[in-house]
């Protein structure tokens, strides 16, 4: 009797720690395997604010350190070297459309973030409003490059502040997604 | 024949050699050509809605239509859409993109859970969205769920230069100091994947104003 006791006892320990462990197994069955892994750390190789900033204005040697500088420590690291960038292209500049000397123009492009109006228009600039956005349809290099060599009256160097490319060579959409079929 | 056998090489040289094919296209050494490369961001209002705002991630630049149907998202890549409404160039919400298995999954705008470089994706507190990736010469498909629209995919590359008449003008000593009227544009003809969101302004700040910047990020 006191011998059957342990025996059941034993069983029953026997049957909840196999009961408990299947039932452990089929939680992993049901949430491990299904559905996409979203796991993992993921480190940053690239980022862009404005158009052509990477390009145009840091060095060779900076250009990866650039895309890796989280913009609120942009200006500190690369604003004096922007501006050195900026007299080596016009060694002439003195202002720009903008009224901006070269340390007050660099200093806002060194931190490299992109201006989005959420009360109007959204133009990189045409002719009216400036830097509220990024359209598709917005000639971004020729701005750019009339606020580097145009001077303040948009008219110096009149052979290189416009790329004389205007458009795209797609229509864009009037509807989402706006961006045109590939080619 | 031998001339234009030196031309080539020089272009190509002008191309290879040139750092960086604007507006963002192959840009640093370390992303070039890569399935990480961010060629260009927008950032604009809604045509269909004057209450939304669209962000474009444009990466992987100049596909030629002949390697479009095989380019692809790489499933080891986060996108990530930063959003400043305060003012501070730091991120307050980001809406993050990764493709698994032929669909792009969306999460946010949501709080990032660390500034900085380094992410993980919020796929366990973010509002999750998903679309169907269109396929080269598939009809768009585009999903609209929780009030914002969704899509990606190969798309023709919006942007637009006389790039190689730029690289042109800063090679020294070689007498070419001005533009061509007209440009030719050195993007015509290609294409980029394209990663597509508009969603209400509301959900993305209170201000008059938001700054916006796109990161690629590479699991690791």
């Amino acid at each position: 009797m006191k011998f059957n006791n342990i025996k059941l006892a034993a069983i029953a320990l026997l049957v909840s720690l196999s009961a408990y462990n299947c039932n452990n197994d089929d939680d992993n069955n049901v949430t491990g395997p299904t559905g996409p892994n979203f796991t993992g750390t993921y480190a940053q190789e690239d980022q862009m604010g404005r158009p052509a900033i990477n390009t145009v204005f840091v060095d060779m040697a900076d250009k990866n350190a650039f895309n890796t500088t989280i913009p609120s420590n942009q200006g500190a690291a690369f604003q004096s070297k922007f501006e050195a960038r900026l007299l080596a292209l016009n060694p002439g500049y003195t202002t720009n459309a903008l009224t901006w000397d070269a340390p007050t123009f660099t200093g806002a492009l060194a931190t490299d973030v992109l201006t989005v109006s959420l009360t109007g228009t959204t133009t990189f600039f045409d002719g009216t409003n400036v830097l509220t956005g990024r359209a598709l349809a917005d000639d971004v290099i020729s701005t750019e490059l009339l606020l580097i060599f145009g001077g303040p009256m948009g008219t110096d160097n009149p052979g290189l502040s416009d790329d004389n490319v205007d458009g795209n060579d797609k229509t864009f959409l009037s509807s989402f997604p706006y961006l045109a079929t590939p080619h | 024949m031998k001339k234009s056998k030196i031309l080539i090489g020089a272009a190509v040289l002008t191309i290879a050699g040139f750092f960086a094919i604007a507006a963002d296209h192959i840009d640093a050494p370390a992303v070039a050509g890569g399935t990480s490369d961010i060629t260009d961001i927008y950032a604009f209002q809604s045509q269909e809605n004057n209450n939304n705002i669209v962000f474009v991630a444009n990466v992987q630049g100049l596909i030629s239509p002949a390697d479009t149907d095989a380019a692809a998202f790489d499933e080891n890549v986060l996108v990530e859409f930063n959003i400043d409404n305060d003012g501070d160039a730091v991120a307050d919400l980001v809406i993050q993109a990764t493709p698994r298995d032929g669909k792009m999954y969306f999460f946010g705008p949501i709080a990032p859970s660390q500034s900085g470089l380094n992410s993980t994706i919020l796929s366990s507190t973010a509002i999750m969205n998903t679309v169907d990736i269109t396929s080269y010469s598939a009809s768009t498909i585009v999903e609209s769920n929780n009030g914002m629209n969704f899509f990606a995919g190969p798309r023709d590359d919006p942007f637009f230069m006389d790039f190689f008449r730029y690289g042109d003008i800063l090679t020294p000593d070689n007498g070419i100091s001005s533009f061509n009227d007209p440009g030719t544009d050195s993007f015509a003809g290609t294409n980029v994947m394209s990663i597509v969101v508009e969603l209400p302004k509301a959900m993305v700040g209170s201000g008059d104003s938001v700054n916006i910047w796109v990161e690629s990020k590479r699991k690791q």
